[in-house]
């Protein structure tokens, strides 16, 4: 090795953690497919959800504007990143809080650690966080022999249930309140054995259990929906009142938070706080919004620390197609209106980040570094609900399209990885290209359509494909092809001549 | 006016009769329909499944075909390769770095409409009974398809065009907005996915008690129709340009035509009695 050091640490080029899938999408899409309750459950909620949002949307005349508002303040935020993140880092400081820079999960985790270690604890309570779940912060505690405990009710029952969430906001979205019952009873110390379905008994088991965690927990875990650069404030928005105690009955408070979410200035706030809350529960606003800057001498936690994570998203910024996946803001309302999303659930995306933003920005944060994560970005019809739906405009279709090209491209061995055999697909659309490219080609392959009505049984319909194309014919008859194609009718109905206009 | 007919691949191969139809209801409304024999297809597959080095030359060559003729419009029975043509092709044309592919791809591209935006916004059908004479007198429904109603804003055109057809008779479609599953070569990758698309699309058509689905996508109607015919239901499916260009001197086929497969005992009994 021959390489100078040059006193700045390389970034590590992709991130770890929850992101990557461990099972290819349509093989996960298929089991999940078969699970009727999950499907009913989605259905039901998604639906719900996205009545509610187009009604509270459609009460503000300048939401086009607000969503262009939204972008464009993320797009900046993107381009003057280190620079907003150094303005940040200088008045959080300036406020007596502590900034950890984490290059990826593992670095992350390790930082949490140390801090819950110096003060003290071995239980800490938790505010619902994307960030930690991506990182993997609970399961590494665990090892670690620190217990945490999950206060949103949702994530609480995945917890309790050793489940993963399926949803970004509805993490129990797919569980009903008699799972959830059971869940309960199996798992909740000192729960009333006679506890029923009913919801309002369910919440009060719940507020039972957590009350006597949220009086003795040293240190709360949070994430962050916003950081404020010209003033150094932290802010979450919540619907339970759960996040309030976290983030102020603990004496250290430990925030966990991708460098994306910094916004410039405390009066951006106003377009965020119209789009986040409507597009996420379809509320105008939503019940808890929690600022905090640096630490308050006498009130609320005196011990404040924010880890920067990193973990693939300086890899994402680098993709100038791929970067404007990090104006995400979490809303989850894409996966609301995703038909695929509505169908599988979030189980069969394989990481924290399902739906529609979480095909492009798995494989965003890893790379297309393997099968798995490669076959996100063609679990997508293209329909296009999801970028009609998303508050800060990002392009979705087009990034899935994008991918999807990166992954062809890393097969062919154009990109950095090895060249690979082509499959079918490979072949079968570089022989259509040759075909498609040429009016004279097309007509020589359209000669071939009597063939097709000789794969066609009597009643006129194809009913199985080979290759590639058996996936038509699983559910799918394909109408036998006509005798001739338009091409050939009008060449020889007009000629080489246009229809006469009529006088 | 002089219109440049692009066919598209799926239905010149396939639907010669849906662009035989676009064909009729512009010649009956005074224009002068041109064929630009040198067309394929407008490269959308490729470039949705990634294939961008693929998609290059199918582009190129639209891009060639549509320069090479005169005309005043083109015109296709498709919204999806109409979005690719007007969106995607300038798109690839400056990602490969072709200032030169792409201001002429751009160029074909603002003249290029999706039918129905034709016939709407530039020729002013208003009234496709009064100013076609169209006829179809029966119950039909319609799905509206995504890249028309989301890359192309078509809105109620499609809709709107159909209510004006004599004798037709349109049931609103539950859950119309929500994609059919089809995603060109969505419904290969992930099969399971769009079957099930399919099957709730599908559920809610044969919800509106229509005898027919239309709509403004040969490859949407076709995944449809695929999926009513596996299931054995006698809802055939239709493009719209055909509804609009069937008439009483010469309709279009009934429902019970479209889906009654040739040569089965019904039909065919029925036929043998006659002769």
């Amino acid at each position: 090795m021959s390489s100078t050091y040059l006193g700045m640490p390389a970034l590590p080029a992709y991130g770890q953690g929850n992101l990557h899938a461990t099972e290819a999408f349509p093989a996960a899409a298929q089991r999940e497919l078969g699970n009727t309750q999950l499907r009913a459950n989605l259905g039901h909620a998604t639906h719900t959800i996205r009545d509610k949002r187009l009604r509270v949307v459609a009460e503000l005349p300048d939401w086009e504007e607000l969503r262009n508002a939204g972008a464009a303040t993320k797009a900046s935020v993107m381009a003057r990143l280190p620079e907003l993140l150094e303005q940040f880092e200088a008045n959080f400081t300036a406020r007596g809080g502590t900034i950890h820079w984490a290059r990826d999960a593992a670095e992350a985790n390790r930082i949490v650690r140390d801090l819950i270690r110096d003060a003290g604890a071995d239980e800490v309570v938790k505010v619902k966080s994307m960030a930690t779940q991506e990182i993997g912060l609970n399961e590494y505690l665990e090892e670690q022999g620190i217990a945490a405990f999950e206060t949103d009710l949702a994530e609480l029952i995945v917890q309790l249930d050793h489940d993963k969430p399926s949803h970004i906001l509805v993490p129990a979205i797919h569980k009903n309140r008699s799972q959830v019952r059971d869940i309960f009873l199996r798992e909740m110390p000192g729960v009333d054995p006679d506890l029923t379905d009913n919801p309002a008994r369910l919440a009060e088991a719940s507020r039972m259990h957590l009350r006597r965690k949220f009086l003795s927990a040293k240190v709360a875990i949070s994430g962050a929906n916003f950081a404020i650069a010209d003033s150094g404030t932290l802010g979450v928005v919540e619907s339970e009142g759960n996040g309030r105690m976290c983030l102020t009955l603990p004496e250290t408070l430990i925030t966990v938070m991708g460098v994306e979410k910094l916004l410039p200035s405390f009066q951006d706030l106003e377009v965020f706080m119209q789009l986040l809350p409507r597009s996420s529960t379809g509320e105008r606003m939503n019940p808890y919004t929690s600022f905090w800057t640096g630490v308050t001498k006498g009130d609320g936690p005196q011990d404040v620390h924010l880890v920067l994570l990193d973990n693939g998203r300086s890899a994402a910024l680098a993709d100038e197609m791929g970067r404007s996946a990090l104006h995400c803001i979490r809303c989850s309302a894409c996966m609301n209106v995703c038909p695929v999303y509505e169908r599988t659930g979030g189980h069969a995306y394989g990481s924290t980040y399902p739906g529609p933003i979480g095909a492009i920005l798995s494989p965003l944060l890893t790379g297309i570094t393997s099968e798995e994560n490669a076959s996100l970005p063609y679990a997508s019809s293209l329909c296009g609900a999801c970028y009609d739906a998303c508050p800060v405009k990002i392009n979705i279709p087009e990034i899935l399209v994008h991918l999807r090209s990166v992954d062809v491209e890393s097969r062919r061995g154009n990109a950095a990885g090895k060249k690979k055999l082509p499959g079918q697909m490979d072949v079968a659309m570089k022989a259509a290209s040759w075909a498609m490219g040429s009016g004279r080609r097309m007509a020589l392959v359209e000669k071939a359509l009597p063939l097709g009505q000789l794969a066609a049984g009597p009643d006129k319909k194809i009913k199985k494909l080979p290759g590639i194309a058996a996936g038509w014919t699983q559910s799918r008859d394909l109408p036998a092809p006509p005798a001739r194609s338009f091409r050939d009718w009008w060449a020889k109905e007009r000629g080489n001549t246009s229809s006469k206009e009529k006088a | 006016m002089k219109i440049a007919l692009f066919a598209t691949c799926i239905v010149d191969a396939m639907y010669p009769s849906t662009a035989r139809a676009t064909v009729s209801i512009l010649e009956r409304l005074g224009h002068q329909v041109v064929f630009p024999a040198g067309q394929g297809c407008c490269g959308q597959m490729h470039l949705n499944s990634g294939y961008f080095p693929e998609a290059v030359p199918v582009i190129r060559n639209h891009v060639e075909a549509f320069e090479a003729e005169d005309y005043d419009v083109a015109v296709a029975p498709s919204g999806s390769c109409v979005a690719s043509v007007k969106h995607q092709h300038a798109m690839l044309a400056r990602a490969i770095g072709d200032k030169d592919l792409e201001a002429r791809a751009t160029a074909v591209g603002a003249r290029t409409y999706e039918l129905s935006a034709l016939l709407t916004d530039v020729l002013g059908v208003t009234d496709a009974a009064a100013q076609m004479g169209s006829w179809y007198p029966h119950r039909i429904t319609y799905h509206p398809s995504c890249h028309g109603m989301r890359l192309l804003r078509l809105g109620d055109r499609q809709s709107n065009l159909l209510r004006t057809v004599e004798g037709l008779e349109l049931e609103p479609l539950p859950q119309a907005d929500q994609c059919c599953g089809f995603g060109g070569t969505f419904s290969l990758k992930n099969a399971d996915v769009s079957s099930a698309m399919l099957a709730d699309k599908d559920a809610n058509i044969s919800a509106t008690g229509a005898q027919l689905c239309t709509g403004g996508d040969a490859s949407c109607l076709m995944h449809i129709g695929g999926g009513l015919s596996r299931e054995g239901s006698s809802i055939a499916t239709l493009h719209f340009a055909e509804i609009l260009a069937s008439t009483r001197e010469d309709p279009a086929p009934a429902p019970d035509a479209l889906r009654k497969p040739a040569g089965s005992t019904a039909g065919s009994i029925a036929e043998r009695a006659r002769r």
